[in-house]
């Protein structure tokens, strides 16, 4: 059985963002039709058509993280949410604690919320990771201050696929009077999630990453013990007050289902996906000298790899590599020559930060594609190699740090 | 990013790749840029009795745009004088390769590792080399 890529190039990128699952696209579907309604008009059937999808969808979404649907806030996606969670609490609680603790490999919606708050006048402490892309329980409770209003810290790394301690640092919040929230953007539908298991407040979900539609997330806010948030978005006072807007049953009634989906096949899925991610990476191991996993191998979704093929830069190896869509560590491809911040909050030195790709498996990964993909990078690995001067002098046993560089 | 038909014949097919032997007295080589920024550059000259540069060979780590750059500048280095090479600039490549903006500093490096590979040369002869790579 081969790959075709004669059209299209083979889809390694599902942090970036999923196909819509066909099963959710189906279910959505009638309601941009026939069942057109306003889920906010109270007046006629149309109305509750679209209410009652939305309300169920409002379920399914609650479903997935052990949450009760008056908790969950419809919003257009992660972004939003992370938004509305962050100022939203950091606003109302502002005249008791105005400090905030997050992490500096978060996303940059995050962080940049929390600089945007900064100039507000808040305090914010960015926690450093270890060198496993994990937070250090000890330095988030010594950071921990009776000024502290709110701890962000994310479920799952967008870049590097590692999985944060929930559990423990819900009960360090908790034990604070904190509240918790986690950009879980990356997470449902890949780990389990509990919202009262895990002491999570506030829990932000996007469609995308999910096999639902873009354009939809989620975010979940406790109401026992209640947390208070301030509205960002002022008009109608639908999503109890929280989030003003009509909303898009359709997206909404998408979001529902692909959580449901997402619930019911995760724990099958994960496992083959993991198999699918070993295969991958034993096999650049076994085949090529100087690869480097970024990121904790276990605690990890099985959906995603982060690798360092060392002497050869992203860049030019994404070139080698047209045939497969992924995504690279080195910021070459932007303006700036500043590669990923998250790599090298991890203390991967800037040279290896360079020759990283991401490689984001999912739902409708095959394993031919996976071997084609393996095939393809360790092909391209090893030409770029034989191009690359770094390349012959770690073999010739020069140390690339003794050489003086003219840094530009 | 899309890239000009030019650097991807280059990138697919480098010209003149693999190395030259640094000791011999025949050989100027130029080792510029740097890891951490994501690029590195080694172009080598094999320089003639008559001061004609008969053989050019480079190995680059770095995007498309790099590898392009320096395995043009091997092919117009070749049969030029030291002073014919070392006019060569970094537009003249741009240009040549229609690098976009953000891939200026790529053919900037190019011309770095012409005139260091020269003065590698020049240096080894007693002359003092008269240009400073950057």
């Amino acid at each position: 059985m081969g790959v075709n890529t004669q059209e299209k190039p083979v889809y390694l990128d599902y942090q970036a963002t999923t196909p819509t699952d066909p099963r959710v696209v189906e279910v959505m579907l009638p309601y941009f039709t026939e069942k057109f309604g306003n889920p906010h008009s109270r007046n006629h059937a149309y109305g509750w058509d679209a209410e009652e999808a939305v309300e169920d969808a409002r379920k399914q979404v609650a479903d997935i993280i052990g949450a009760n649907s008056k908790e969950i806030i419809f919003t257009s996606g992660a972004t939003e949410s992370n938004n509305l969670a962050i100022k939203g609490v950091a606003q109302f609680y502002k005249n008791k604690r105005n400090h905030i603790i997050t992490v500096v490999t978060e996303h940059k919606c995050v962080l940049d919320t929390c600089r945007h708050l900064e100039q507000d006048g808040f305090e914010i402490t960015y926690l450093g990771v270890k060198e496993n892309g994990l937070i250090d329980l000890d330095e988030l409770k010594a950071a921990m201050t009776d000024k502290t209003v709110l701890v962000s810290v994310m479920a799952v790394n967008n870049e590097i696929g590692v999985i944060q301690p929930l559990k423990e640092i819900g009960e360090i919040c908790r034990a604070n009077k904190t509240f918790f929230h986690t950009d879980a953007a990356q997470a449902v539908g890949k780990i389990p999630l509990d919202v009262e298991e895990m002491n999570i407040d506030l829990m932000s979900i996007s469609g995308h990453k999910i096999y639902g539609p873009m354009g939809i997330g989620a975010l979940y806010v406790r109401r026992r013990p209640r947390v208070r948030i301030v509205a960002q978005i002022n008009g109608g006072g639908q999503e109890r007050g929280m989030r003003s807007g009509t909303l898009a049953p359709a997206l909404c009634v998408g979001l529902g289902k692909a959580c449901e989906i997402a619930k019911e096949e995760m724990a099958e899925e994960n496992e083959r996906l993991h198999d699918l991610q070993m295969h991958m990476w034993n096999r650049f191991k076994e085949e090529l000298p100087e690869v480097y996993l970024n990121g904790d191998l276990e605690k990890r979704i099985p959906g995603n790899l982060n690798v360092s093929y060392a002497f050869v830069e992203g860049e030019g190896l994404m070139m080698g590599i047209k045939d497969l869509a992924v995504s690279s560590g080195s910021a070459c491809t932007s303006a700036s020559l500043e590669p990923s911040y998250v790599l090298r909050a991890l203390g991967v030195e800037e040279e290896l930060a360079h020759t990283s790709l991401r490689l984001g498996i999912g739902r409708f990964t095959t394993k031919e594609e996976v071997d084609y993909a393996t095939d393809r990078i360790i092909k391209e690995v090893q030409r770029l190699r034989e191009m690359s001067p770094l390349f012959e002098m770690a073999q010739q046993g020069i140390d690339i740090k003794s050489i003086q560089w003219a840094e530009h | 990013m899309s890239y000009s038909e030019k650097v991807v014949d280059h990138y697919e097919n480098p010209r003149n790749v693999g190395s030259m032997d640094n000791e011999a007295g025949e050989v100027g080589t130029g080792l510029v840029g740097a890891p951490a920024c994501g690029d590195v550059m080694r172009l080598q000259i094999k320089v003639g009795d008559n001061g004609i540069i008969e053989d050019a060979k480079f190995k680059t780590f770095g995007c498309g745009s790099a590898i392009a750059s320096s395995s043009l500048v091997t092919e117009w280095v070749k049969g030029k004088t030291l002073d014919e090479a070392s006019n060569i600039k970094n537009t003249d490549i741009a240009e040549e390769l229609a690098l976009p903006p953000v891939k200026i500093h790529c053919s900037v490096l190019a011309e770095d590792a012409i005139k260091a590979a020269i003065d590698d040369y020049k240096t080894k002869h007693g002359e003092a080399a008269d240009s400073e790579a950057s």
